[in-house]
């Protein structure tokens, strides 16, 4: 399982952060970055999660 | 026909002279071996006839075979990023769909003119070469994408002149910074504007009508138009590159700088290019456009050599080199370059927005002395961080490209700005980048006195 970012759609709400602390970080400006692009097994409901907590749907999963 | 006058061929005694009436002077570099691109008349437009005078659409190949010899050469793009040509021809031949190709002419670095003046001075070339790529990937329709208008009516006049069996559309755009990156170009051949998209998906899985689309820089093509004509040579022709030099005086007095369109081979040092446009004395250079960002003490024994280049944290990007007079500050020409940067920003990606912004504004303070002790530091970060976090490589053009490089090349420099206002940075503030651009050189039409588009081009 993968985890994309949007840049473009980012607005930087910061609940993904929330969500998946291992997953994302958010920078100075609060905007969001991958730093596990390959999601860990145990990590998968968080990253689901994250994804659906994304006002602006700015994070997706693939297979 | 004489062998010497096939495209992709020249003589030791070819060295192609200035051409007095350009800003922009064009002049092989190519020592002896084959001259590739720049031909004999680089400041004529070819006609049809003249091209295939030299050898062009004449390759009558299987598809396959062209493939094998681009891949067997080492071909690589000639847009920036110098990915294996044959690579990306077979990923977009082997997509879900029948492919679409696009020869990318729309040059959004301000200090490379190579692809305007291909295109102004060859286009049938270019148009072979993207003929060539469609047959590789069993394309069915192809574009020709730019903004220069005058290339787009010489573009169109090759079209007019010798129809091809591939439709091929040309498609004008605004002339911005991001309006070549791959994903901006599929987005505005699909009618959206020139905008960078969120990767994956990458052009060659999912383009123009979703389907799989080459996205071919036009010096690439070219080059593979030369490889089929001369097989014998593809080693020549993929080991040799165009390249814009130009210099930066340190003033703004007119005619103080100067620029060169030339062509050599991979491997030629830096030392030798800037002595070919009398800049030997530089204390550095601005590489790659502004990906590569800047090199500073030992950059004359650079080799043009895309590893070396890796090696010493620089890269060759789309071939434009700025050297830096001693009368320049590298603090002023990266402050300059993030000013630009910062202003072609598509400002899609809030990242983006932020940190350009931040980068510019430290860099500003850094050349007006009025800088925090940690301004350095902070620099040093964002060159770390914000890479690969937009949607398209502007951003780390500002913060690895130039603040990173900056701080690498220079940093007893930098250092001494702190606290202290820089005369020369005082002397030239930041000009929204206009400085870092380069004339793109005349180009005439191969019948004296019938300019063919003169309301596009005013001189």
């Amino acid at each position: 399982m993968k985890l994309f970012l949007d840049s473009t759609r980012c607005q930087g709400y910061g609940l993904c952060q929330e969500h998946a602390p291992d997953l994302l970080e958010l920078d100075e400006w609060g905007y969001a970055s991958v730093v596990a692009v390959d999601v860990p097994p145990e990590e998968e409901d968080a990253a689901r999660a994250c994804v659906e907590s994304c006002p602006n749907s700015a994070l997706r999963l693939e297979n | 026909m004489t062998a010497s006058a096939r495209p992709g061929t020249g003589t030791a005694t070819s060295m192609i002279e200035d051409t007095a009436t350009t800003a922009t002077r064009i002049r092989s570099l190519i020592p002896g071996g084959p001259g590739t691109l720049l031909g004999p008349a680089p400041d004529v437009t070819e006609s049809a006839e003249a091209y295939a005078d030299v050898g062009g659409y004449r390759y009558t190949g299987a598809p396959a075979d062209l493939l094998e010899r681009i891949a067997d050469a080492g071909l690589l793009g000639r847009g920036g990023a110098g990915f294996p040509a044959a690579v990306k021809l077979a990923a977009v031949r082997d997509g879900d769909g029948v492919p679409v190709v696009v020869a990318n002419g729309e040059e959004g670095e301000p200090g490379s003119v190579k692809d305007r003046w291909l295109l102004r001075a060859r286009p049938h070339l270019v148009l072979d070469g993207l003929a060539h790529a469609a047959a590789i990937t069993g394309a069915a329709h192809g574009y020709v994408y730019l903004s220069d208008p005058y290339a787009a009516g010489h573009v169109r006049r090759a079209l007019a002149e010798r129809p091809t069996p591939l439709p091929i559309e040309v498609i004008e755009t605004g002339h911005t910074y991001v309006a070549g990156e791959e994903t901006a170009v599929v987005r505005r051949i699909n009618g959206g504007p020139a905008l960078p998209t969120a990767k994956p998906p990458r052009p060659f899985e999912r383009g123009v009508a979703d389907r799989p689309t080459l996205v071919s820089n036009v010096e690439t093509l070219a080059r593979i138009a030369l490889i089929a004509a001369r097989p014998d040579l593809r080693h020549d022709i993929a080991r040799t590159t165009l390249l814009t030099l130009s210099r930066d005086s340190g003033t703004d007095l007119p005619g103080d700088d100067s620029a060169l369109l030339t062509e050599v081979p991979y491997g030629t040092t830096l030392g030798t290019l800037a002595a070919e446009l009398g800049a030997a004395d530089s204390s550095g250079a601005l590489m790659g456009g502004l990906f590569g960002g800047l090199v500073g003490p030992g950059w004359p024994s650079l080799a043009l050599d895309h590893a070396a280049l890796a090696d010493a944290g620089t890269a060759l990007g789309c071939g434009a080199i700025r050297f830096l007079a001693p009368a320049a500050c590298p603090v002023a020409a990266a402050d300059d370059a993030v000013d630009h940067l910062t202003a072609e920003s598509a400002r899609q990606c809030g990242v983006c927005v932020s940190g350009t912004a931040a980068i510019r504004d430290t860099l500003r303070a850094l050349a007006a002395g009025t800088a925090g002790i940690d301004a350095p530091e902070r620099l040093e970060h964002w060159s770390k961080t914000l890479p690969r976090r937009g949607a398209c490589g502007l951003l780390d053009a500002a913060a690895a490209g130039t603040a990173g490089s900056l701080l690498r090349a220079f940093p007893s420099l930098v250092r001494s700005h702190l606290g202290a206002p820089c005369p020369v940075c005082a002397s030239r503030p930041p000009s929204g980048g206009h400085r870092l651009v380069v004339p793109v050189p005349h180009v005439a039409d191969a019948v004296p006195g019938t300019e063919p588009f003169p309301h596009l081009c005013p001189r």
